[in-house]
């Protein structure tokens, strides 16, 4: 694992799609190493803001990673450059074992001699994200038979054995439990160390034990950059992201647009 | 701080780790396969020539080729998802080049294949006939000439990321086109007619019995070593990561890799297979026509696949025989009736299914360890996986 720490510049970005402005003019940087969490309510752009970072959608403007332009590039070479990504719904493949799904995470740049060959034993880089995501018990059960949460670490696995060195995390912790989520949190602490995250999350509790900076997005625009405690004092994030602040308790969507 | 998430679902969890199976281990695998094949080949090179006679033998020798024409469907649909509906415009493109070949080679040097005095009114060969009086062209080029045609096509069609039902349309559609194309020229490719009364096979006569055993003999041989390369390639890494795309296109695409590519190499394997089948078809049985390469026969490929089971080995194999042997005995008997009874069981199979006959197999061996399991489809993946391993 080598490769070292890179930011993600994002300036003017813009996506539209038929007339709607999804994401209207957005600059952010995120910090080498940083563990950033994006929110906002309902249709805020979050999810295509990551959408466009990874090439799924066209946009405008511009995302560097490191000293890389990402935009205009297709998705499978985007994810060459070491920027990986995570969905809303968990996207293993059932079918496959978690040693299988990981070992194909980690093989993008085989050539076809390997790819052609059968698997001997368990490549090191798989063996040691198996044993990080503590799925290692479970290296030869099929994915669709994992439990939720697992998957979702799974997925992080998946992106730990590509060498990703920018994770884009859509929801992660979406249906888990308590234990689950502490569990996410602390892996998201330990994959940070070498590596920088970008977080979608509507869980407040899990955003404010594990979020280092936070941004919050409002109708396609950045509204409040800053850490937890400088986004949370601020009155426009209390106003458009929380509704009436008296009866903010946590959580106050499920979706996603 | 090795791991941080210790698995903290596991208390909750009753779903039991997966039973650990006496370790077979991948030479204990190996054996068992080459066991397999060693029993196919005693099956196809002693029992049915001793058992058969001369005519079912060469019944069986056609039946063969369209399994190896399975053996690609199996790869490219069961494990790539890609439902090809066309797999008779390789067939047809492997025949005709070899009939093309063996009809030069009958008329001699310097003739004209007979059907183009008839019909031609031409003065000397067509362009596009001389390379294919070259044996050291036309054999490759039975079997690479579709993987061209296959490559061009799928190139075109995975990087514009059309599948499914579009797919298998866009497929169908080629093999009608492909049909029309040879009606209409029936000057130079014998029209509805096709290539008939092919007399010789490089210089053995193919009336003799004792060289139709022969042609029988190179078929079966092909289709163990098809068998043998779809094995590999559905084992090796590259064949987890067929099903993978199978599975979830967009996700394989975030891992770096290209889809189109992955898919294209099943696709064009299934194409040269077929382009096989389809010149080991014209010395069995001694002719390549429109008919016998266009939509109906491309659909009766994939029924046979789907009734043995797709994402199998042996699955596709054993259901295309079956298919074609049901056709020939039921047809014989009942004329009318055929293509209803192999539409119906097509519907079944697919709707009732999906894994095929051979999933039946699965469900008799799993009878007996009563834990609870995931499904039928996803245990015998699993059992599958677990010998890849």
């Amino acid at each position: 694992m080598t490769g070292q720490l890179h930011g993600l510049y994002v300036r003017d970005l813009r996506v539209s799609f038929d007339g709607f402005t999804a994401v209207d003019g957005v600059s952010l940087d995120v910090a080498p190493g940083d563990i950033r969490f994006l929110i906002g309510p309902n249709g805020a752009g979050k999810t295509t803001l990551v959408d466009a970072v990874t090439g799924l959608v066209r946009a405008t403007g511009s995302v560097r990673f490191g000293d890389r332009e990402l935009l205009g590039r297709p998705v499978h070479r985007i994810s060459r450059l070491g920027v990986g990504r995570t969905f809303q719904t968990s996207t293993v493949f059932e079918e496959l074992t978690v040693l299988q799904n990981l070992d194909i995470a980690a093989g993008a740049r085989r050539g076809w001699g390997t790819l052609l060959r059968r698997r001997h034993g368990v490549p090191d880089e798989v063996a040691e994200a198996l044993d990080v995501i503590g799925l290692a018990s479970r290296a030869d059960q099929l994915a669709g038979t994992l439990a939720h949460g697992q998957k979702q670490w799974l997925e992080i696995g998946m992106l730990l054995v590509q060498d990703t060195r920018l994770l884009l995390l859509d929801e992660p912790v979406a249906g888990m439990s308590h234990e689950e989520r502490d569990a996410t949190g602390q892996l998201l602490e330990k994959v940070s160390q070498d590596r920088t995250v970008v977080v979608i999350e509507h869980d407040m509790d899990f955003l404010r034990r594990f979020a280092r900076t936070v941004t919050v997005l409002h109708a396609g625009r950045v509204l409040s950059e800053g850490t937890v405690a400088q986004v949370q004092a601020d009155p426009r994030v209390q106003e458009v992201y929380l509704g009436h602040p008296v009866d903010a308790g946590s959580a106050p969507t499920r979706t996603e647009a | 701080m090795t791991t941080v998430a210790r698995d903290p679902v596991a208390a909750a969890d009753p779903a039991p780790a997966p039973p650990t199976r006496p370790a077979a281990g991948p030479s204990r695998h190996r054996y068992r396969a080459a066991a397999g094949f060693a029993f196919g080949a005693a099956l196809l090179f002693a029992v049915a020539p001793l058992v058969l006679s001369d005519f079912r033998l060469s019944l069986l020798a056609k039946y063969l080729c369209v399994a190896m024409v399975a053996v690609g469907i199996g790869l490219a649909w069961g494990r790539g998802g890609m439902l090809t509906l066309g797999q008779g415009v390789f067939f047809g493109l492997g025949g005709y080049a070899m009939a093309m070949h063996l009809k030069l080679a009958d008329a001699g040097p310097g003739n004209m294949p007979d059907f183009m005095l008839l019909y031609g009114q031409l003065d000397e060969l067509p362009l596009w006939w001389r390379p294919f009086a070259s044996p050291w062209f036309a054999l490759p080029a039975t079997v690479l000439l579709p993987m061209a045609v296959a490559f061009v096509l799928g190139s075109l069609v995975f990087r514009r990321r059309v599948r499914g039902a579009y797919f298998a349309i866009l497929s169908q559609a080629l093999a009608a086109a492909m049909v029309i194309l040879l009606i209409g020229q029936q000057g130079t490719t014998g029209g509805t007619n096709g290539l008939t009364d092919i007399q010789g096979f490089f210089g053995y006569d193919l009336d003799d019995p004792v060289n139709q055993r022969m042609v029988y003999f190179i078929i079966a041989g092909t289709l163990l070593a098809l068998l043998a390369l779809a094995r590999h390639l559905t084992q090796c890494r590259y064949g987890e990561l067929l099903v993978a795309v199978r599975d979830s296109e967009e996700r394989v695409r975030f891992l770096g890799y290209d889809p189109a590519t992955v898919k294209l190499v099943a696709y064009v394997v299934a194409a040269g297979m077929a382009g096989l089948a389809g010149a080991l078809f014209v010395p069995a049985v001694g002719i390549i026509s429109p008919a016998l390469i266009g939509i109906v026969p491309s659909i009766e490929f994939v029924i046979g696949v789907a009734v043995g089971g797709r994402a199998t080995l042996l699955g596709p194999v054993l259901g295309a025989v079956a298919v074609v042997w049901a056709r020939t005995a039921l047809s014989e008997r009942f004329p009318g009736t055929w293509t209803y009874l192999q539409g119906l069981l097509f519907v079944v199979v697919v709707a009732f299914l999906p894994g095929g006959l051979a999933s039946l197999i699965g469900l008799a061996r799993r009878r007996d360890d009563g834990e609870p399991r995931p499904g039928l489809l996803r245990r015998l993946r699993l059992r599958r996986r677990e010998g890849a391993a």
